[in-house]
């Protein structure tokens, strides 16, 4: 477990590599979201800070993109398709199971931390629709009758 | 002279100079092409497609950032034109909450005026889905209500661009796209320095002053209290257009009448108190210059300038002057000499101020002024606000005689009066420091040096043996752009003005709104500023120091400029203010 200030330390240096170059907003955001799991408030401070922006900048591009979180997320994150493809195959039902198992809407982390629940774009396996993905791995053609069964792959 | 392109709409030819948009060329030929995110300048994005143009290509065009060029054929109002325009328009309004007959922009917003121009019938042509957001009225200057926002980015624009505040923006995506401070705190929580040029550039009712004239309704209508009213220079200037009256006309007297006929004990000018800062303001330059002390000295009258000092340049507070802001002086003066003269205990005496600024509302409640015990200033009511008011009294404000100033503190010079425009203050400070300085009667007293609307305007003023190094500089933006350079030491000066608003006061946060379409034919900037600067010239008095009223002032009651007395009642201390408000929330070790 690496701690905050380590952290803060870690984002300071991309901050200082990528600063001078053109765009340096997305690659920094991406890699404090890999570092800190999330965009909380200090951390885009920080950004704004180091880029010399306003933490509305920031902050209105932290809510554009789905990928970038506010909230810590959980351990495992999974993601349901919910692109044409998907949608029309059912993803609605597997969400709904997920939702329903796990005792969170989407766009919400169980109460241990261990699982975050997003309904996401298109993720470009159309030909394993419904598809979802559980960190890096990738489930398709799931049923909602299936969705213990591939929790149960995460629970220790 | 740059390349001329021709081109032709709707079958009338016209030639502009290359880079002109549609838009530009449509105007040259009297056409208008319907707006509503587009602000000249600030905002030309092809955001909101209300001017979208047939040009031959496969889709409809924005024509606000489409550039003309060689041959283009437009047509603004073909049938595919029409029912994009109002399809667009009718969309916009299934989001918009419609609560026309409550709205202070009611019969000056845009969406109602192209709402009428494009025939729309039903304004619930579509109905669905609505967003909903919470009014933010935390702040003492800024009300946003977003269920009346349309999204244009006006405001976002003007407060990164003139402002260089940046503390709105858009924040999240699609049909939840709403216009908010980052992490959707209340402005009040913010680095917003209350300037409300977001209001000046909203075309709907989305923002709008904190309104206090309730508060000054109480005060009137409580025997109990003594209400004096006073008046900034900036706002004779441009309360007519709120009555129909052309932009700057000036219509003082008018003014003076409809506050007494609203019940308001005494009418003071807070050109009075304008002079007063002049007083104290070059007395205080001459002494930080024989003295060595901090220089360049800025002034301090614009409190949207000096709340953006205390939170983007801390490092400037020891070149702010100690002198508050004229009206907050007139409030002393008022709870102190007036009281005495008057015979009337200061605690029952509220002072209203009439000001182009929603800045001033938080200035006034600001503790340090408040040299009485109560506040120096009990209220400030906009220009709008004033207007609402006399409106809602039943004066009939267009047939009213003119009236006078009361005269214990109502004298001014055309030194105090120019306070309103950019430049004003430094060139009246001018005509005073010349004076004492030199000694010498000044006999040009306009210095064209630091008029007008250049962003940054820099002079070099010669007194006897001194060349004094001055600029004046508008919209916080510019203020920024100046201060970089000092910082680096690229530029020396010994005096600066700022003022927080472009084109100062005469265009306030709290002055009539004008619309992106009027503001292409007259710019208020320079109509309301043109009333005062003709309003200097047929003063007889010019130069602050030759007013009677603040002659007397010193000699019964302040003594010297600068003395123990005028430094208790007439200047003040500022603090370094944090960027972000909120504690900042810890993150977890995960």
């Amino acid at each position: 477990m690496v701690d905050k200030k380590e952290k803060m330390e870690q984002l300071r240096k991309v901050i200082a590599e990528h600063k001078d170059e053109p765009g340096p907003l997305m690659p920094i955001m991406h890699a404090a979201q890999e570092i800190f799991g999330y965009l909380p408030q200090d951390v885009q401070i920080e950004i704004a800070e180091g880029l010399d922006i306003t933490l509305s900048e920031v902050y209105g591009v932290a809510t554009f993109y789905s990928h970038f979180s506010l909230e810590p997320k959980g351990e495992h994150v999974i993601s349901v398709c919910m692109g044409t493809a998907c949608y029309v195959k059912g993803a609605q039902a597997v969400l709904d199971k997920l939702s329903d198992s796990l005792g969170i809407q989407p766009g919400g982390t169980t109460k241990d931390g261990k699982f975050t629940l997003l309904a996401t774009r298109c993720l470009g396996a159309c030909g394993l629709a419904p598809v979802l993905t559980v960190g890096e791995a990738v489930h398709g053609r799931v049923t909602p009758d299936e969705v213990p069964a591939i929790l149960s792959l995460y629970e220790d | 002279m740059s390349k001329m392109i021709t081109l032709t709409i709707d079958g009338i030819k016209v030639e502009v100079e290359q880079g002109a948009t549609v838009l530009d060329a449509a105007r040259k030929a009297h056409i208008r092409i319907p707006t509503l995110c587009f602000l000249e300048e600030i905002n030309e994005i092809g955001a909101c497609r209300m001017c979208v143009v047939e040009t031959g290509a496969r889709t409809l065009q924005a024509a606000c950032v489409l550039p003309a060029t060689e041959g283009m054929d437009v047509k603004t109002n073909t049938r595919r034109v029409r029912h994009a325009r109002k399809t667009v328009l009718e969309l916009i309004l299934s989001n918009h909450d419609k609560k026309c007959l409550s709205c202070v922009r009611s019969q000056n917003c845009e969406l109602q005026r192209l709402s009428k121009e494009l025939e729309v019938t039903d304004a619930d042509a579509f109905v669905g889905k609505r967003t909903e957001h919470p009014i933010d009225d935390m702040s003492p200057a800024v009300v946003r209500d977003n269920d009346k926002c349309i999204v244009c980015r006006r405001c976002v624009a003007t407060c990164y661009k003139t402002q260089a505040v940046g503390v709105i923006g858009p924040v999240g995506r699609g049909f939840d796209t709403s216009i908010q401070s980052a992490f959707k705190s209340h402005l009040s929580d913010t680095a917003c320095i209350g300037c409300g040029q977001c209001i000046a550039a909203c075309p709907v009712g989305a923002l709008r002053e904190k309104e206090e004239s309730p508060a000054v309704w109480r005060m009137l209508h409580d025997p109990t209290k003594h209400v004096v009213v006073q008046t900034a220079p900036a706002v004779r200037a441009a309360l007519g257009e709120e009555f129909g009256l052309p932009m700057g006309t000036n219509v003082t007297g008018k003014m003076v009448s409809a506050l007494r006929r609203l019940g308001f004990d005494q009418v003071f000018d807070t050109d009075f108190t304008a002079d007063l800062t002049i007083m104290e303001e070059a007395n205080e330059l001459i002494e930080r210059i024989q003295n060595k002390g901090v220089l360049p000295m800025i002034t301090s009258c614009s409190p949207g300038w000096i709340n953006f000092c205390e939170t983007f340049y801390p490092e400037f507070i020891p070149n702010l002057s100690s002198c508050k802001s004229p009206h907050e002086m007139m409030g002393a003066i008022i709870k102190s000499y007036y009281a005495e003269k008057a015979g009337i205990p200061s605690r029952n005496i509220a002072v209203v101020s009439v000001m182009p600024c929603t800045a001033k509302k938080i200035e006034a409640g600001r503790e340090e002024l408040s040299a009485m015990g109560t506040p120096d200033v009990d209220a400030v009511i906009t220009t709008r606000e004033l207007a609402r008011m006399i409106k809602s009294n039943g004066i009939d404000f267009l047939s009213l005689p003119d009236e006078e100033f009361d005269s214990l503190l109502g004298d001014s010079t055309g030194a105090g009066t120019i306070f309103g425009a950019t430049g004003g203050v430094m060139e009246a400070a001018l005509r005073t420091a010349y004076e004492t300085i030199s000694g010498e009667t000044l006999e040009d007293l306009d210095f064209h040096a630091v008029r007008g609307l250049k962003g940054v305007k820099e002079a070099d003023i010669k007194i006897g043996d001194l060349t004094l190094h001055v600029a004046a500089v508008h919209g916080t933006a510019n203020a920024k752009t100046l201060l970089d350079q000092i910082k680096n030491g690229e530029k020396t000066f010994h005096f600066i003005e700022v003022m927080g608003c472009p084109g100062g006061c005469v265009n306030g946060g709290g002055q009539p709104v004008v619309s992106a379409i009027d503001r292409l034919r007259t710019d208020p900037r320079v109509e309301r500023a043109k009333a005062l600067y003709k309003a200097d010239v047929g003063m007889k008095k010019r130069k602050s120091h030759e007013n009677p009223g603040i002659q007397r002032l010193y000699k019964e009651f302040l003594g010297e400029q600068g003395s123990k007395r005028a430094h208790y009642l007439l200047h003040t201390h500022y603090t370094p203010r944090p960027k972000y408000k909120h504690p900042v929330e810890e993150t977890t070790t995960a």
